[in-house]
Order: structure tokens, then sequence, then C-alpha cells
């Protein structure tokens, strides 16, 4: 702590005269070494962050990206993406944790299942938050691009950022799909199936597609322990990336201002058409 | 006028001397900075390829290998099965993989008056594999048909549709008799003619021209 006050320079010290040693808090003088430690002890977050500022250079990039100016008319529908995110975010937690009690083999899958939800402190919960917002990351995912469609915000220049959403989307539906069957009971099982299937109808590319799906011929143990890793490991980490670099064009080209608002002429023309 | 970009490329020299570059010689067309460029981003390329292929190979490996041999098993004697009725008999299609490996077949015998295939099988055995997208099917006795629940396909008693979406009869599996029992082994597919084709998925037709869509697989 002190070492970090020393770094501060001569001009900070003036009010409070030199640092308190130890030595000295017990020389009968209790009341001031005691401020000047809560002094210290209050500086020690502000040290902390500096310490980090100073060498990652974090506080421009953060100051640009939070402190962003936005258009006027800017209303709680621009908050859907955002939404998003944290539906995600929620999915990830949540999903970590699932994965600490799941067991993806075609035995103990339900069982493991079960397990959580009847037996682990607060399983059913987690759980719960998990199943359900995968539906509400859905539903918000879909009203994000309705908002994107409606206000015109994927025209020029942010093209780009609407291909992205567009891979997101895909991505978080196959999170829906690959997820749906971990819970491996009769629905998972049978939808997976039907789903699989529908995969394997495309002329030529289907089979194969749907072989890459089950591991094989046949739906078996391989199918599980495939659609586990893909939902926990591939597509996460594709969605978390590609959601970096949406965010990223976000805070380079800025967002639209409603439809409803019209350009505002420069104050000189204004004037001169009056 | 001629075009700006043609120009500039016919004066270039390939001599990085001619190019008046710092630190040329005589001779080279390439520098050393260009070099070392290309080989860092093969270097990188290669390493990325080390790895990056066998994973790919090994996620996409099931695709081209059938490591299931034929298995046949015993689905009880001959005196369990008769040719006016299936019997259903559950068999093991995947090995470890508990009550999911498992599955229900319909065994009948085969009735030379009725049956118009020319499979050549002892007995019948009509896999459960709705050929639409591979619910689980039904048989009903009174209508002789069976039905799938999933989306209303429906199949005549030897298994070709009757009536549904589903775009081909009924699987079937292999079926013969050592010393009075009923042994069964692989599934294989059909057209609506009952002809014999490898097994493919639900939802591939077999018929016409189709069947040049969805052509064997080597798992299969």
């Amino acid at each position: 702590m002190s070492a970090l006050k020393r770094r501060r320079g001569p001009g900070r010290n003036e009010e409070t005269g030199p640092p308190a040693t130890p030595g000295r808090a017990g020389n009968g003088k209790p009341g001031l070494d005691r401020e000047e430690l809560i002094r210290q002890a209050a500086e020690v977050p502000i040290s902390a962050v500096a310490w980090l500022d100073e060498r990652t250079g974090a506080s421009p990039f953060l100051r640009g990206f939070l402190y962003r100016k936005v258009p006027r008319g800017t209303n709680w529908f621009y908050t859907l993406g955002s939404a998003t995110m944290f539906a995600f975010l929620s999915q990830a937690v949540t999903g970590v944790f699932l994965a600490m009690y799941y067991d993806p083999s075609a035995t103990r899958a339900y069982e493991s299942v079960q397990h959580i939800t009847n037996d682990v402190f607060l399983g059913q919960l987690v759980r719960g938050m998990h199943r359900w917002g995968a539906t509400v990351m859905v539903v918000l995912v879909f009203l994000h691009m309705g908002r994107t469609f409606f206000f015109g915000a994927y025209k020029y220049p942010r093209e780009l950022n609407w291909l992205i959403g567009v891979v997101l989307l895909v991505l978080t539906l196959a999170m829906g799909f690959t997820g749906y069957l971990l819970p491996f009971d009769q629905r998972s099982f049978w939808a997976t199936v039907v789903g699989v299937n529908i995969n394997a109808s495309g002329p030529i590319m289907g089979p194969y597609l749907a072989d890459f799906l089950r591991g094989g011929p046949e739906f078996g143990a391989a199918t599980l322990s495939r659609f586990y890793a893909i939902h926990m490991l591939l597509i996460p980490g594709l969605i978390a990336a590609l959601i970096g670099a949406h965010l990223y064009l976000v805070a380079k080209l800025g967002t639209t201002a409603p439809p409803w608002l019209k350009a505002e002429k420069p104050r000189e023309l204004a004037r001169e058409e009056i | 006028m001629p075009d700006p970009r043609k120009r500039r490329k016919e004066k270039r020299s390939p001599f990085t001397v001619d190019r008046g570059i710092p630190g040329a010689y005589e001779g080279e067309t390439v520098t050393r900075r260009r070099l070392f460029e290309g080989g860092a981003l093969t270097a990188g390329g290669i390493a990325s390829a080390a790895f990056g292929l066998p994973a790919l190979g090994f996620a996409a490996g099931p695709l081209f290998s059938d490591d299931s041999p034929e298995r046949f098993q015993d689905v009880g004697p001959e005196a369990d099965f008769n040719a006016r009725t299936y019997v259903a008999r559950v068999i093991t299609l995947v090995a470890d993989a508990g009550e999911a490996g498992k599955t229900t077949i319909y065994v009948r015998k085969f009735d030379p008056s009725r049956d118009t295939d020319k499979l050549r099988q002892p007995y019948v055995a009509i896999s459960t594999r709705c050929a639409h997208l591979g619910c689980p099917v039904r048989y009903v006795q009174a209508s002789e048909r069976f039905i799938c629940p999933c989306h209303g396909g429906v199949y005549g008693f030897d298994g070709t549709v009757s009536g549904g979406p589903p775009v081909r009869p009924l699987d079937r599996l292999r079926t013969r008799v050592v010393d009075g029992r009923v042994l069964v082994g692989d599934r294989f597919s059909v057209d609506s003619k009952l002809q014999k084709f490898s097994v493919r998925d639900p939802s591939n037709h077999l018929d016409g021209i189709w069947k040049y869509l969805y052509p064997p697989r080597p798992t299969t």
C-alpha cells in the first residue's frame, strides 16, 4: 500500500504529512494513524484500477465504447440486442454449472438430469433458467432482428453486421436443436430423431449431414456425446466470438436513428429557407 | 487513354534493383522481407493444418466407415410366428446405448399366396422406423396397417405406403432360420416395388430418378 502511495509523487501528501509507518502506530497517536490508514485503504481500489489502466490503456477504449454518442430518438427498442447478449450470458453461466452434474452417456443422461432436477440444491431453478432462457433467447433474437429490420438499421454501412447477426441467429437455433436432446427423455429423443432425419432429406449431401450429426448410420451413444460437445463447446465459442465482432461493429459504426425522425438540416440552410 | 493500372504493370520490373528497393542486390526478384512473410504464413498454415485436418477427419470419420458387422439376433422359435399376423420383438440396433439402442420390429412368416416380393426371406421382419422422418410405427391388426403417430403415415400389411407423407415402404430386416429358430440381421430398404436397396435414411426416396439423389453411403 505504501509503495503505491509513494509513487504518487510529492504533491498528494502535503495535507496529511508523511505516510504513517507501522512503528508510529503504537506511539500514542492512534487517531491520526487510523485516519491515515482509512484514507489509504480508500485509495486501494482507485490505485488498482489505475495500475490496470496504466498497463492496458483500457480507459480510452472503454470511454469510447460505453460513452459513445447515440442518435436522437434512441429508445427502449435499442436495448433488445443487449438483452439478447445477457440471455446468452445467462445460458453460458447456467450451462457451465449444469455441466458439473450432467452425464452425457446414453445410459446415464436421463438419470443425471433427474438428479439435477430433484436432488441438487437449486438444481430445478438452474435447469429451469437454462431451459426457459433458451426460449427467451430465441424470442429476443427475433425481436432484435425485427427492430433492426423495421428501423432500417441493416442498410449501408451496416450490412456486414446484419450478416453476422444472421449467423448468430442460425447458431442460436442450432443451440436449441442440440440442447433439446440432452435431457434424453422420450420427447427429446424422438424430436432429435425427426430433426436429424429432416437434415437427411436433403438430396445427395443430406444423408451425409445426418451421418455427421449421428456420428454414424444409427442413432446411438455417439450421437449424444456429439450433440453435447457441439452444444457446450463448439457453438458457444462461435457465438461468443461473433458477438464480439457484432459489438465491435456497433461501436465502430454507431447506431441509426429511428426512421420516423427526419434528418436535421444544417443550421444555415434552415435559416435560408425561412 | 490507356488504363493507368495496366501501364504501371508493364513498367514494373521483376528485379528489386530496378524498383529501387533499399538493400536490393543484382538479380534479386524477391526481397527478404517478402520471403519471410511468405515463410511465416506458410509455417503457420502448415502448423494449423497439422492439428486442424486430423481433428476434422476425426469428427467426420464416422461418415466413411461401417464399423457394425452384420450380427444375427435370435428372436424366438419358428413356432412363435405365423403368416397371418405380426409378432412384436425387441432387438438391439446399437450396443452400449442402453434402451436408446433397442428397437421394436414386427415379424411374420413369409406367405407365398399373399407376398409379391422377390426378396427370398423366409420370414418378413419389418422395421418400425417410419420412412417419413423416423418415428416408431405401430402395427394395428384390425386394419392390417402400420400407423405412425407423428405425422400420420400409414402402411399396408406388406409395409408399402397406403397413405400419408412416407416416401417409400417400411424398411425390412434380413431373416434366416437356423435349427428351428428365427434369426434377424441387418436392415435394408425397399422401393415401392419391394426391390432391395442398401439401408437409407428415412425421407430418402427410392423411386424413379429420386434414387440417384439419395445414393448409398459408405456407412450402410
